[in-house]
């Protein structure tokens, strides 16, 4: 169990730095703040899952989980790794990774374990919000011009196969599925699957076929894309100076 | 003269093409009226304006930019161009508004009070 709630909050933590890396430079201002107020939101529910297995697991501070530890402790998945590149890229990431969460936390609102069905009940709204955000930027530059339309498809099939690694299992996931805390990774896929390809669809844009997820899994092992490092490195820039520092 | 912003809100009228002194239109974001509602059942209330391509993309703004830290329960959006008004030039039309304060109730609530005190005084 403390392996879902590690590898939800890195997902968060990791996604919720990267998109932060727009605020100031997205595309408009309304929008640049979207797009931090949502990032915001991942680091909140990090906080709030760090803090879970702080208080009920045995887990560290959650301070030091997250910002004292190697790369190769991280579980997070490569998805989240990959650099912002154009606002097309993290849009689409953006989607296909809140349509996820969207479903993973409502999968956890009958989870066993409750502090974690409260926090999924807790963020429920946040997370209806993300992938409504995520879905109106979809339709609006799906049916756009040419050019929009172009790097929408284009984006979305380098980032689909990627996004695969979102739902690589654990070793203790049968454990979890009998002790009724999760559904697992593979019934979350397919719940996943079918609404992303019916929006996908309605947005006239194609759902990618022919391609290999395989090169991106590893990450729930603690193998990670080149580009953690440097995130890591630039996010734990500050409390590196003094990890004891009171704030 | 065009002069393409990287500001998609503001891309500016294109001088070349003004056909009989009107300007190609469509060239700017849309403006939307925004109304925030702080609890069900209450009035919604004017609180500024939003530039967005669509309503959706309108209301999304809205959100992030009038209901970030208050208490919500809905936003409206509306666009400005949807909103009928009186021109300018007929507030005249209001001018002797402020005057007829008999059309105000706290008027006469205030006179029956006061008449009551006087009348337990005298």
């Amino acid at each position: 169990m403390k392996n879902l709630l590690l590898k939800m909050a890195d997902d968060a933590l990791i996604i919720g730095h990267r998109n932060s890396e727009w605020t100031g430079i997205g595309p408009v201002l309304e929008e640049d703040i979207a797009f931090s107020s949502m990032s915001q939101d991942k680091i909140g529910h990090a906080w709030a899952l760090y803090r879970i297995l702080n208080e009920e697991l045995g887990g560290g501070d959650p301070d030091m989980v997250a910002f004292n530890r190697a790369a190769k402790d991280f579980t997070c998945c490569h998805l989240v790794e990959y650099p912002a590149g154009e606002y097309d890229f993290s849009l689409v990431r953006h989607f296909l990774m809140d349509k996820a969460e969207y479903h993973r936390y409502n999968l956890l609102l009958q989870s066993s374990f409750v502090p974690l069905a409260n926090l999924a009940k807790k963020v429920k709204g946040e997370l209806k919000y993300h992938v409504m955000h995520a879905e109106t930027w979809m339709r609006q530059l799906a049916n756009g011009s040419e050019e929009s339309k172009a790097r929408m498809q284009t984006a979305l099939n380098i980032a689909y196969p990627i996004a695969f690694s979102l739902f690589e299992k654990q070793e203790d996931e049968a454990q979890m599925i009998a002790d009724k805390v999760f559904v697992g990774e593979d019934a979350l896929l397919s719940i996943w699957q079918e609404d992303v390809h019916n929006a996908i669809e309605s947005y006239g844009l194609k759902v990618p076929t022919n391609f290999d997820s395989a090169p991106f899994m590893g990450g729930r092992k603690g193998y990670h894309t080149e580009y953690l490092e440097p995130l890591l490195k630039e996010m734990t820039e500050v409390f590196s100076i003094d990890p004891n520092a009171e704030w | 003269m065009t002069n393409s912003s990287l500001d998609p809100r503001i891309r500016r009228i294109d001088l070349e093409h003004v056909k009989n002194g009107v300007a190609p239109t469509n060239s700017h974001w849309i403006t939307f009226e925004v109304f925030h509602q702080d609890k069900r059942g209450k009035q919604p209330i004017h609180v500024g304006i939003v530039h967005a391509p669509s309503p959706e993309i309108a209301l999304m703004f809205a959100k992030e930019q009038y209901a970030r830290r208050k208490e919500t329960s809905n936003l409206w959006v509306v666009k400005s161009s949807e909103v009928y008004t009186f021109a300018p030039e007929d507030d005249d039309i209001f001018e002797t508004t402020p005057e007829k304060t008999f059309r105000d109730p706290g008027f006469y609530k205030v006179r029956d009070r006061i008449e009551a005190y006087k009348n337990k005084t005298s």
